[in-house]
């Protein structure tokens, strides 16, 4: 593999710069925003963080940390992240394992009835009157069950499934296990990656939901981070007199926001190397077929 | 026999048809279609239990708004219901038409979804073209770990690091233009300047993520091409454009159908984080225009009227997309 041209070596050469932009070109908003986290109000505000933290102090940490409300919706994202990731696999296994079965009455019309929720909804408005009808407005359990399915989860665990090979199953199903003991026993474990895959869409669509957070909770004590972190960014920012006032102080608006994403970011990092195995067979496994 | 389409009634069955349904009733004697989901309902009802809460929660949650999509014909009032509140036909239709703010939202969607075709379509091919041009596994591993990440991180920090980087005061774009002697600029106040952040902060966020499909579709080429055109002395680049590319051409052409289904799915959470009424005017789509006028606004109905066309609209592009995609790659999407 030594036998490149110079024209060769130039495009490789030229290529890795290329990329290498590319990727400095994504990384350095995350280090502009640590950096702007750990610098003084004052020299954020004068546009003189470029690179690393000028003036470094953690003041802007001590008063994201010192803020109730920044606890309470963390503490919120945690529950509805965890609750809403087990009540949607408490659905989505059962209901992709019946679907996968070819003795499944009507299999067809069942899968269609779920497929083509991916194709057509009634959009914003019915949902968020259904949603007041039912009264889960401004409530934990609202939030948790009322976005627990989705078509292309079901699907995509539901092919996975269909290719398990059967011969697994007979074993079970001689010793005079159930269809619960069938799934439980021997798909559940067998599915792992595919139910992984599952699982993480679930984690990160919860952590980073936002609009229907902020739609259907007022109560501030029931608001998730991202809700809370949109109202920091929208409401001190246009709030000239905090503006202002905080111009000379140790922490500003800008160092503020900045550290409140920084503490937002660091769940995903560290589920991040789990994010990147599964995710890309995720997206190669659920959208090919139906 | 009656559901035949040639029934004419004058005739019944035959006798031989007579006799021979009676001897092959006998001979088998087929249990009757109730006996036949009964017993298969007592083998095989464990599938149903664990099918049911799906189906059911899709019919409280998704299924239910749908039949609520009436109101979009109805002058719906919260105290009387949506069964109770009295049809209007399609009078919210015609409102809506005649507002210049919808029509505004519809061109705007058109237009910032035509942008992002055009700027943030041919991004993740390029750069899985180019990736795969990296020899070095190191390099490559950690650019793509890199290029992956913003996907997986929320549209409120995205936003709040474009508000925070484009701010006039502190911000890095406005500093950069300071160097170069250029008064700041608020840019988010600025109409003209909304669609290109909008759409530069969508490919940012996305492309390097988007490539994985064509990595995917790289990895699937035979070596065998390349070795062939290694021996006939091909460039590299040469190879890329001659090999790589034709060779996920039906990939390329597939995502492009996937693509224009989508076309009226802006991601309206990122607007409504990043404009404000001084940038409506180029930033307003089709969907903030329904959360402002419905859920801030309480005109549920003429929302829903606009969500409904939205719908049937985005559900026509979406079949017409896979009906195309069938007939070119005869495996549909789904």
């Amino acid at each position: 593999m030594n036998l490149y041209s110079r024209g060769d070596k130039l495009f490789v050469i030229l290529n890795m710069v290329l990329i290498g932009l590319f990727t400095l070109s994504t990384l350095y908003p995350f280090i502009y925003i640590a950096s702007l986290s750990m610098s003084t109000g004052f020299e954020a505000r004068s546009g003189n963080v470029i690179l690393t933290p000028v003036g470094f102090t953690l003041e802007a940490y001590k008063q994201v940390l010192s803020e109730p409300l920044f606890w309470s919706s963390y503490k919120n994202t945690f529950i509805y992240t965890i609750g809403g990731t087990l009540m949607s696999l408490a659905f989505i296994i059962p209901g992709a394992y019946a679907l996968s079965k070819p003795q499944l009455y009507g299999r067809r019309f069942w899968n269609l009835v779920v497929a083509f929720t991916m194709w057509f909804n009634a959009g914003l408005i019915p949902f968020f009157l259904n949603m007041r009808d039912l009264g889960l407005l401004d409530s934990y359990f609202g939030i948790i069950i009322g976005f627990a399915v989705n078509g292309f989860n079901i699907i995509l665990l539901r092919n996975f499934f269909e290719g398990i090979p059967k011969s697994f199953e007979e074993a079970a199903r001689m010793d005079g296990a159930n269809e619960f003991q069938v799934l439980w026993k021997v798909y559940v474990p067998l599915s792992k990656p595919a139910i992984a895959t599952v699982a993480l869409f679930c984690i990160v669509s919860r952590w980073n939901g936002f609009f229907w957070a902020m739609v259907l909770l007022q109560d501030e004590e029931k608001i998730p981070l991202q809700v809370y972190l949109r109202k920091v960014i929208v409401e001190l920012s246009d709030d000239e007199e905090f503006a202002t006032t905080l111009l000379t102080a140790a922490y500003s608006v800008e160092t503020v926001t900045a550290a409140i994403i920084v503490c937002s970011i660091i769940p995903i990092l560290l589920i991040y190397p789990f994010l990147q195995k599964y995710f890309s067979k995720g997206i190669l496994l659920g959208g090919v077929k139906e | 026999m009656t559901s035949d389409p040639n029934f004419t009634g004058a005739a019944g069955p035959s006798t031989e048809e007579l006799i021979f349904d009676a001897t092959e009733a006998q001979r088998r004697r087929r249990p009757s279609r109730i006996e036949r989901v009964g017993d298969h309902l007592k083998r095989e009802w464990q599938l149903y239990v664990m099918l049911i809460p799906t189906i059911l929660w899709l019919a409280i949650f998704l299924y239910k708004p749908m039949y609520g999509l009436q109101i979009a014909f109805k002058d719906y009032s919260v105290f009387r219901g949506v069964e109770g509140s009295p049809w209007i036909g399609f009078e919210h239709f015609q409102t809506l038409f005649g507002n210049d703010q919808f029509l505004r939202a519809l061109k705007n969607t058109i237009v910032i979804s035509f942008y992002g075709l055009i700027f943030g379509f041919p991004m993740p091919i390029l750069l899985a073209l180019m990736f795969n041009e990296i020899l070095k596994q190191t390099f490559k591993k950690t650019a793509q770990t890199i290029v992956y990440l913003p996907h997986f991180v929320s549209s409120v920090i995205i936003a709040g690091i474009v508000i925070t980087a484009f701010s006039p005061s502190a911000g890095i774009v406005n500093t950069m233009l300071g160097w170069l002697g250029i008064e700041p600029i608020y840019f988010l106040t600025k109409p003209e300047w909304f669609r290109p952040i909008f759409v530069g902060t969508g490919i940012w966020q996305e492309a390097g993520f988007q490539s994985i499909v064509y990595l995917a579709a790289i990895a699937g080429i035979s070596p065998t091409l390349y070795e062939s055109a290694v021996v006939d002395g091909a460039s590299r680049w040469q190879m890329m454009w001659k090999i790589t590319l034709p060779s996920i051409l039906p990939t390329i052409i597939i995502m492009l159908i996937i693509r224009i289904g989508n076309m009226l799915e802006v991601s309206f959470e990122m607007i409504i984080l990043l404009y404000q009424p001084a940038t409506y005017e180029t930033a307003d789509v089709v969907n903030t225009f329904i959360y402002r006028q419905g859920i801030q606004g309480g005109q549920y109905d003429l929302a829903a009227a606009a969500g409904l066309f939205n719908a049937v609209v985005a559900f026509v592009l979406v079949m017409t997309a896979n009906a195309i995609s069938k007939r070119y790659s005869r495996t549909s999407l789904w």
